[in-house]
């Protein structure tokens, strides 16, 4: 089969849809970017054709707790009486397949119920004294809309969604273009089910598997086993009851070449060069594993396996996507996950919930009607509840019942950093930072504040560290940071400007610590020249200063200079020399100015 | 019908179960901590180990499964249980409550039991987790996720071993000693100093990178997977083998000694490292006796102080920013310095 890439993108997509509709719960799920469209929908409507007479639901993003886990049916509860409980969408689902709209938004709570729920396979109840299990066995499909690296599904939810399919590239045509064998489809898919419990796994494919997880860097044992997974229900879907090489390239493709952090190390004749600054070439991948394959399988010596199920899995990859792995491997050793803990809380509900008080609800509290009701229970005979049946049963609920939610309002500060890493003193100045960073995140513990890096050097300025508490992520992120260059110092005041400006969305409140000497050399369209350089930092300063962002400029030259303190008064920033700036001496500073508004 | 993973079917990953096989031997060691790579077993050997725990005795009718031995403080009600002449009891397994993510406060520490409230009119105490997990484990997957007020009930709790209610016109108290184990991803933001000093072992749990053990650990998981009773029943020896140690050591553990050397070597440790507090020292004895007991040695020395220091003390090190090292490295180069082999 000779299909252009983006028809091989489609025909895999197919392939993925079967395969999770022959066992949803063993696949875990399904994560698909694409953008909402005719694509998905058609991709969707495959899928559900496969399912049919299995549940299907779609998981809402600002779903609340009780309805996503279980919880007190309130409306019931005030109806009957007496606590009546609700299952949660989870349990609906069990058996079925759950559709997560706009999962790379998903809250890290959620994606943690989410995660636990497929792991376990039930639903458990802790709620509103309710105490209940329900059975949740379930797959789930996450269509995730993010636009760039940035926005990605939840690193929890990832690891547990045995495909990931990438559909941006496929228009409507391609997808509408098969219909026809669609009935086929699921006639295979339920003589694939019923022929899954006797497929087995040879030791030299299971560990075909192992190896090339290994070798993608692909490396969490659970996408391991999802693998092994995956190519037992191909070989189900292709009729055998054995999996070979083929299933296990198939598996390989599909659950761990699109996580793959780089390339593997195999001994081919024609090893991949891509070209590094071009686009994706649309030369034709073969979309299957050589033919030969099957043949030659059983005088193979120890190991070939290994590679020949690795090289098949390559030689289908898109040439475009060879070039990315490099650099996707690159961001990969700063920052492994997304890891947003304390992203943004839900709407109409600002911060964190602090316990519950007596009171009425009065300037935007909330009434919480559990404890109201909890409150106003035990009295219900003195108040001449008349307990017979014969009259429909109210609560009586009096003003002093009333119970309302406390939040805590407190915004938490995001402190952006935005070094100077260009010259020769970069290395100085990145360690400093560095320091600094990490005695504030000690610091954050207890005030449970974030903090971002971002460094600027050559021809532009780059997001070392999103937005994080967790000293862990900014340690590796901030190990081994290159420097030296031209001074980029526009390019670094714009992307600092928006990236406070994101912050700020979020809710927290941003603090920008710019740290540099600044003396401007390259320009925006990245050219040298310190005369357009100075020109487009003081437009970039004149748009930053529009975000009434609080900032602290830290003068990093061996002697105060004049240009520096010119810049923090185009900043409205406060100024501050700091020669000898060290990690001690900044994160005080940076912590008196927070402390300052 | 579900099935449990058996624990000793659960490849690598010794430091995890020894802690675990630790804090089983003896819950006065406190919390185990394992924190570490997603997909590393976590949860599947704390939840093993509620299959492998050797079976105890309650007192018949006592809702917190208080020990007829009287262990521990007993509840108030089990003084009218007992009556004048010794209680029944019966064999129940040691309790391993799993902390549901989304739990609310009402159902961690117990509250009015709103079904007889309303429709009886009785005011009744209904009790939730934290009795449930009375002379167990209390396990909270994800625990770095937990809701900050959650955190603070169980830091309480978990520091005086009762739980006290005081809501809804309730006023109750029963114990609450259980052993807090959590798990989690550190990626997704670090624990609160209050809880990690808490736990009493912390364990760092990372993915094999040698193929034969990945090879290892996909194979019997699929295996699991096709058959669990087959693959269960293949285990139930070596998972007996297991509990009798606990037994055994269990047994053992009041009579090993902890010579006056020891203790001393355990403070230099302690100063070397500049750990907080004395919980390092105490922890850092507990465990090292619980070990010895475990491999049947009848003196704790510098072998079970040497295996045991990274895992009690790594998470009580004064954070030091500006030392790269990570804190594993740091307790180990103060035991090269302290204990040359």
């Amino acid at each position: 089969m000779d299909l252009p890439a983006e028809a091989a993108v489609w025909a895999d997509a197919t392939l993925a849809a079967a395969i999770f509709a022959v066992d949803p719960v063993g696949v875990g799920g399904v994560g698909v970017r694409a953008s909402a469209g005719p694509v998905r929908d058609q991709w969707l409507a495959l899928l559900q054709q496969m399912v049919v007479g299995k549940p299907w639901r779609r998981l809402p993003l600002n779903i609340r707790d009780e309805r996503l886990i279980g919880g007190l049916d309130l409306g019931a509860t005030l109806q009957a009486g007496r606590p009546v409980a609700q299952r949660g969408l989870m349990a609906e689902t069990d058996g079925g397949v759950l559709v997560a709209a706009m999962a790379e938004r998903v809250t890290p709570e959620v994606a943690a119920r989410l995660a636990a729920v497929l792991d376990r396979g039930e639903a458990v109840v802790e709620r509103d004294g309710i105490t209940q299990r329900h059975a949740a066995r379930l797959g789930l499909v996450a269509l995730d809309e993010g636009i760039g690296d940035d926005e990605k599904l939840p690193a929890a939810l990832q690891e547990r969604l045995a495909m990931l399919l990438d559909l941006q590239s496929v228009t409507p045509a391609e997808a509408f273009e098969d219909q026809a064998q669609i009935p086929d489809l699921a006639r295979e898919v339920a003589q694939a089910r019923a022929l899954l419990p006797q497929v087995t796994m040879p030791e030299p494919v299971l560990q075909a598997l192992c190896v090339a997880g290994v070798a993608l860097g692909a490396s969490s044992l659970r996408l391991a086993l999802l693998a092994v997974r995956v190519a037992r229900i191909h070989a189900a879907l292709g009729g055998r009851d054995s999996a070979d090489a083929d299933d296990a390239a198939v598996a390989v493709r599909l659950v761990l070449l699109p996580r793959a952090t780089q390339m593997p190390v195999v001994e081919s004749e024609e090893p991949p060069s891509p070209p590094p600054d071009e686009p994706p070439p649309s030369e034709p991948p073969p979309d299957e594993p050589p033919k030969d394959l099957d043949d030659a399988e059983p005088q193979l010596p120890e190991g070939a396996l290994d590679d020949l199920v690795l090289q098949a899995a390559l030689a289908s990859l898109p040439p475009g996507l060879l070039a990315s792995l490099q650099a996707r491997q690159a961001r990969a050793d700063r920052s492994r996950s997304s890891g947003r803990s304390g992203a943004a809380r839900k709407s109409g509900q600002r911060g964190r919930p602090a316990g519950v008080r007596r009171g009425e609800p009065r300037g935007g509290e909330r009434l919480n009607v559990i404890d109201t009701l909890r409150a106003a229970a035990p009295w219900q005979r003195l108040r001449g509840r008349v307990l017979d049946a014969v009259s429909p049963r109210r609560i009586e609920v009096r003003a002093d019942d009333f119970h309302v939610t406390r939040y805590r309002q407190k915004r938490e500060t995001t402190t952006i950093f935005v070094v100077d890493a260009s010259g020769s003193s970069a290395m100085n100045r990145l360690a400093e930072a560095k320091g600094a960073v990490e005695l504030l995140l000690a610091d954050c513990y207890v005030r449970r504040d974030k903090v971002a890096v971002l460094g600027f050097r050559g021809r532009g300025a780059e997001l070392l560290l999103p937005p994080t508490r967790s000293l862990v992520r900014a340690k590796r992120s901030l190990s081994g940071l290159p420097g030296g260059g031209g001074t980029p110092l526009a390019a670094a005041i714009d992307a600092a400007g928006a990236l406070a400006d994101a912050v700020a969305r979020r809710g927290d409140t941003p603090l920008v610590v710019l740290l540099t000497d600044g003396r401007a050399n390259v320009a925006l369209d990245g050219s040298g020249g310190r005369a357009q350089a100075e020109a487009d930092v003081q437009a970039a300063a004149m748009r930053f200063r529009q975000g009434h962002v609080a900032t602290l400029l830290i003068d990093t030259s061996p002697r105060p200079q004049a240009q520096a303190a010119g810049l923090a008064q185009a900043l409205q920033a406060r100024y501050l020399p700091l020669p000898q700036a060290g990690a001690a001496s900044m994160s005080a500073a940076v912590q008196a100015a927070t402390a300052r508004r | 019908m579900s099935f449990t993973f058996p624990f000793s079917a659960i490849v690598g990953q010794d430091e995890m179960k020894l802690a675990i096989l630790i804090a089983a031997v003896d819950p006065g060691v406190g919390g185990v901590l394992v924190f570490g790579d997603r997909g590393t077993g976590k949860s599947t050997a704390v939840r093993a180990l509620a299959a492998l725990l050797p079976k105890m005795r309650a007192i018949d009718g006592c809702r917190y499964g208080c020990d007829p031995a009287g262990g521990g403080t007993a509840c108030d009600q089990c003084p009218t249980l007992k009556g004048h002449g010794k209680a029944k009891s019966h064999w129940v397994s040691v309790p391993v409550v799993d902390m549901p993510l989304g739990a609310t406060e009402d159902r961690v520490v117990g509250a009015l039991d709103l079904e007889r409230a309303l429709s009886q009119g009785v005011k009744a105490f209904e009790p939730g987790l934290l009795a449930r997990a009375n002379r167990g484990f209390l396990y909270i997957d994800e625990v770095n996720l937990l809701e900050d007020h959650l955190v603070d009930l169980l830091i309480d709790v978990a520091a005086s071993g009762e739980n006290v209610v005081e809501r809804e016109g309730l006023s109750v108290r029963h114990p609450a000693r259980f052993v807090l184990v959590g798990s989690g991803n550190p990626e997704e933001g670090e624990l609160r100093p209050q809880l990690l000093d808490r736990f009493g072992l912390s364990v760092e749990v990372r993915t094999p990178t040698d193929i034969a053990t990945r090879v290892e650990v996909v194979r019997r998981r699929d295996a699991y997977e096709r058959d669990p009773a087959a693959f269960i029943d293949h285990w139930h020896a070596e998972d007996e083998r297991i509990r009798r140690r606990i037994v055994a050591a269990r047994k053992r553990l009041a009579d090993v000694q902890v010579p006056d050397v020891a203790l001393e070597r355990a403070a230099q440790l302690c100063m070397k490292l500049g750990t907080d507090g004395l919980r390092g020292e105490l922890t850092l004895m507990r465990a090292a006796r619980s070990l010895a007991a475990i491999d049947g040695d009848a003196v704790v020395g510098d072998a079970q102080l040497r295996r045991i220091a990274a895992p009690a003390l790594r998470h009580r090190l004064r954070r030091n920013p500006l030392d790269d090292a990570g804190s594993t490295v740091r307790v180990e180069r103060a035991l090269a310095e302290l204990f040359p082999a």
